[in-house]
């Protein structure tokens, strides 16, 4: 059980930040294509998804797996969108994706005067606590291998 | 078109190595399901998040799809499919697989 990456865009598609705690395998590009990959492809598939959707949505796409990962997501009504990779054994972060916007976001970057947003988060205190709070998670489990 | 392009960016962009393309999408209101065969042919549903079974499903359609397209001699490879035997088996298996998932979703 174990969370793999996280992922912070902002509305303009920009990736705020990134750290990852248990990636076996990188994209095979540079992280600024990577990072434009991914929201490329969020924003595909959010735009397919309110297209095919049979019924109306309030909240749309939520989450995706494969055959051995599952990313979720996670978007705030500013535009900010949250993306967490984690293996196939937890079904819903949806929870944490909200706890880390409203507690660690919100209290570590927007109250702080000097982060402005918009630049990429830079806030030590906010990076710490984040990690903290993705260790404590009771499906994060670090690998020995 | 654009469908294939996402699923398989999405094992590119996986953590972990060896990993297939989507398999499944979730959102509040729908599930879509997306099978690939070895020859790339992607059969996809989209359901009720709460039906159970979809994989059942998958198989049983693409076993409707190897039977009544592929051995139907008028029907060529990559083209639309417009055989009878096909709606009508397609339209049964899926029958099964509603009044199932109903089962499921009450108990």
């Amino acid at each position: 059980m174990t969370v793999h990456n996280l992922y912070i865009f902002d509305r303009n598609g920009k990736c705020l930040y990134y750290n990852e705690w248990n990636r076996k395998k990188q994209a095979g590009i540079s992280k600024e294509e990577e990072y434009k990959l991914m929201y490329g492809m969020l924003f595909s598939i959010r735009s397919f998804v309110s297209k095919m959707s049979p019924l109306d949505s309030k909240e749309g796409f939520q989450s995706f797996q494969t055959s051995r990962y599952r990313l979720h997501y996670f978007e705030t009504p500013s535009g900010l969108k949250f993306v967490m990779n984690t293996d196939l054994s937890v079904s819903n972060a949806r929870d944490a994706l909200q706890h880390i916007y409203s507690n660690l976001y919100v209290e570590n970057i927007v109250k702080n005067p000097t982060c402005i947003l918009g630049n990429s988060l830079d806030s030590d205190l906010f990076s710490t606590r984040l990690d903290t709070f993705i260790r404590a998670l009771p499906y994060y489990n670090p690998r020995t291998t | 078109m654009l469908a294939s392009m996402l699923f398989a960016i999405g094992s590119q962009l996986s953590p972990e190595p060896g990993s297939s393309g989507i398999e499944m999408l979730e959102t509040d209101v729908f599930k879509l399901h997306c099978f690939q065969t070895l020859t790339g042919i992607k059969f996809i549903v989209l359901a009720d998040p709460r039906q159970a079974s979809i994989d059942a499903l998958l198989r049983k359609i693409y076993e409707i799809y190897a039977d009544f397209a592929l051995k139907n001699p008028f029907y060529s490879l990559e083209m639309p499919i417009r055989c009878e035997l096909f709606d009508q088996n397609l339209k049964s298996a899926l029958e099964i697989a509603e009044k199932a998932g109903n089962f499921g979703a009450g108990s």
